[in-house]
């Protein structure tokens, strides 16, 4: 029952000034505690996409989606906590004081992780990773095991989509 | 046709069939003033302050109905009502506050009295909005007075930046809008309905507790007359007290941390509950794992995120209580509860509500009055100790209306809320219960109450502290008084003089010292038809509410004295 668990929503809201400052505000005035969270225009120029990852028991999940679903500005929420759906992460990875080695060793690793390398100079390559967050944090985890703490990280949130044949989260 | 926004703006109130707007000018304001000036069917109201002018506009809707009109200009102005705002979202009123705003080219530069009012009030009404293009204008203000009056009531905020209010712009005014994110509950689930009813004519112990949200809805008769057709008691909260006649022998009174004994008792014992319009504020349930512990939990409610937020529900019915009631009352069936019934009669008599042990005039007495002299009359309370005399001795016929800050619970509320409903009810008496404290928190709508000539009887409760604080320090802080004596010592007279303060405002000011007094006071007051009658009352600082359920314990733990 009080289970606590990742779980993922979808809403579409206005694309209005201020509605990404409503929707944040409810989660921090409720105390709900927002994991990720991305945005962007859909098809309908009017109309934005969030994609929403909570950490939370049922009965806070229950109430996010209700509160969310009683705002003005919100059009449409989806639990996508249990469908199957597409999901992936941006995420930037920059090895800083590369050797010729390393470089090697760098375009290697792209190949086998199925990242691509979308910029390098002399001593400094950059990673580009569109997978799973799961599989972004593993990927991280290996880069850090190889060149240590010569990294520098971004990730954009997650966004994530209804499947339409098979699921890959 | 184009027109200047401010005209749009006339328009719009008067296609919404305002006749009333509570406003406050200034700077950023001065030309929809300026534009209201030649609407003659349009009264402006000017309060002293702008909280003052909100919680006008909040009495105004919560006895008339209607949507109360807040505007007011930029900065000071739109942050003044705040609190007014988060009072009337937490009690669901419907109004709509213009905002006058720095024009758009000027906004995030820290333009004199430039304030982000959506920002600031986007967590505390149901919808806040700038308007940033002159032909949304029309659209905006209609969206605005549908969403404060549709599904669960509340505040809305337009901000209405200048260049928009003087731009030229289409004429036109929506008559129907359709909004793809707002879809009120229009119906009720009818299999739920079913199961509720079965569950309740099953019962052998079942109570009703209702709420707010019936008298929003209009659903105090309909309520009445299902809990006689089903031969089922009911409770009330603050906010609902007075949906069901106090003197119905089904009726056996609030509950909560000031309810009373048969009612606290009875919740705790029941075997099926059936809330209608309530969202079990900690003030009701006392603990949640000690509420309710034998019942199943029928929760009717306009609004889903209220049910199973708290309390846990067995079965939840989204629904407008009116509806939900005319759905049941066709379907009513005696329920066997005379020996239910007995027992709570019992309760009752064990412990009735009562401050005869107290010497003096006491409150008790003091209400008693006001239900001999007035019953019809409205009654409106400020917030604290004579807040809970009032919802502990006023008795209410189910017509009388009792306008109190229950959920935010804001000091200040009483005499400017006082003042809207007798605006909007000109001709029947209101009478405003404060204390001394809370009192003078919007005291300077005194002269609001002159200038508009509303016979308001204003109440003043005057024990010389902050009484309900100074209570639990008596109770749980070894007396200790911090902060919370407003005299000045001894030997000196209290500050304010009200009576003085009452005749510097040509109103009728009466002190009374006594409970031979009372009477005649009121009859004084009844007599001034006039304007305002300011009576302060001086009672015994030690007077206490009793009974009381201590913050954090379970409703039966209540202390009887």
């Amino acid at each position: 029952m009080e289970e606590t668990k990742k779980r993922w929503i979808s809403i579409y809201v206005e694309n209005e000034i201020g509605v990404l400052a409503r929707v944040s505000g409810l989660f921090s005035g409720k105390s709900y505690n927002i994991d990720s969270l991305s945005v962007g225009v859909t098809e309908d120029p009017t109309v934005s996409r969030m994609t929403i990852a909570v950490i939370s028991d049922n009965k806070t999940f229950e109430q996010i989606k209700k509160q969310l679903n009683r705002s003005v500005e919100v059009i449409k929420v989806l639990d996508f906590t249990d469908i199957p759906i597409h999901m992936k992460e941006l995420m930037f990875v920059k090895v800083n004081s590369c050797t010729e080695k390393d470089k090697a060793e760098a375009f290697r690793v792209a190949q086998v992780y199925g990242v691509t390398i979308e910029d390098y100079n002399k001593n400094t390559i950059l990673f580009q990773c569109v997978q799973s967050e799961e599989k972004n944090k593993k990927f991280l985890k290996l880069l850090s095991d190889i060149f240590g703490y010569r990294l520098e990280v971004v990730r954009g949130g997650t966004v994530a989509i209804e499947a339409v044949s098979y699921s890959d989260r | 046709m184009e027109i200047k926004g401010t005209e749009l703006f006339v328009k719009a109130l008067r296609s919404e069939g305002v006749d009333k707007v509570f406003c406050y000018p200034g700077g950023m304001a001065i030309d929809l003033f300026d534009s209201l000036y030649d609407a003659k069917d349009i009264d402006m109201i000017l309060p002293r302050h702008e909280q003052g002018l909100a919680h006008a506009a909040d009495g105004y809707a919560r006895t008339t109905g209607k949507v109360g009109v807040c505007l007011v200009t930029s900065g000071p102005g739109a942050t003044n009502l705040v609190t007014g705002i988060a009072t009337a979202n937490y009690d669901c009123v419907p109004m709509v506050c213009f905002t006058g705003q720095v024009p758009r080219d000027l906004i995030g530069n820290d333009a004199f009295q430039e304030i982000d009012i959506v920002g600031i009030t986007r967590n505390i009404c149901k919808y806040a909005v700038t308007v940033r293009d002159r032909k949304d204008l029309a659209t905006v203000i209609k969206k605005a007075f549908y969403v404060a009056r549709t599904g669960k009531p509340g505040p809305v905020v337009v901000d209405l930046p200048m260049d928009i209010q003087r731009a030229m712009g289409p004429d036109d005014y929506p008559e129907e809008i359709a909004i793809r994110g707002y879809k009120p509950p229009t119906s009720v689930h009818v299999g739920q309905l079913k199961k509720a009813m079965t569950t309740l004519k099953n019962a052998k112990r079942p109570v009703i507790l209702a709420g707010g949200g019936v008298k929003i809805a209009g659903a105090g008769e309909d309520l009445t007359r299902f809990a006689k057709a089903m031969n089922i008691p009911v409770m009330t909260t603050i906010l609902g007290k007075g949906c069901v006649p106090t003197n119905d022998p089904l009726y056996i009174g609030n509950i909560g941390m000031y309810g009373n004994y048969a009612s606290n008792t009875a919740v705790s014992e029941c075997d099926v509950l059936l809330a209608i319009g309530v969202r079990f504020s900690d003030r009701i349930t006392g603990t949640i794992e000690t509420f309710a512990p034998k019942a199943k939990i029928i929760h009717i409610d306009i609004d889903t995120a209220a049910i199973s937020r708290n309390i846990v529900v067995n079965i939840p019915i989204v629904a407008d209580a009116k509806k939900a009631l005319d759905e049941m009352n066709q379907h009513t069936a005696r329920c066997k509860t005379e020996e239910w019934l007995k027992e709570i009669d019992k309760w009752k008599a064990e412990n009735t509500i009562s401050m005869k042990d107290y010497k003096g005039m006491t409150p008790e007495k003091i209400i008693g009055e006001i239900n001999k002299a007035f019953p019809h009359a409205d009654v409106v309370t400020d917030v604290g100790q004579n807040q809970l005399w009032t919802t502990q001795y006023l008795e209410m016929d189910g017509k009388r209306k009792l306008l109190t800050s229950g959920g935010l619970g804001t000091m200040g509320y009483g005499l400017p809320a006082a003042i809207g409903s007798s605006i909007g009810n000109p001709g029947k008496p209101v009478i405003c219960i404060a204390g001394d404290g809370g009192a003078q928190m919007n005291i300077q709508e005194l002269a609001t109450a002159v200038v508009y000539k509303t016979p308001v009887i204003f109440c003043i409760l005057n024990n010389t502290y902050l009484g309900n604080v100074r209570q639990m320090q008596d109770m749980f802080y070894k007396g200790r008084y911090s902060a919370t004596y407003l005299g000045r010592g001894e030997k000196q007279s209290y500050i304010p003089d009200f009576v003085k303060l009452a005749e510097s405002y040509d109103a009728l000011g009466i002190r009374v010292t006594d409970e031979s007094e009372i009477a005649a006071a009121f009859k004084k007051a009844k007599a001034n038809k006039k304007g305002p009658t300011v009576i302060e009352f001086c009672i015994d600082s030690k007077y206490d509410v009793y009974p009381m359920v201590p913050g954090g314990k379970a409703l039966t733990d209540m202390l009887l004295k």
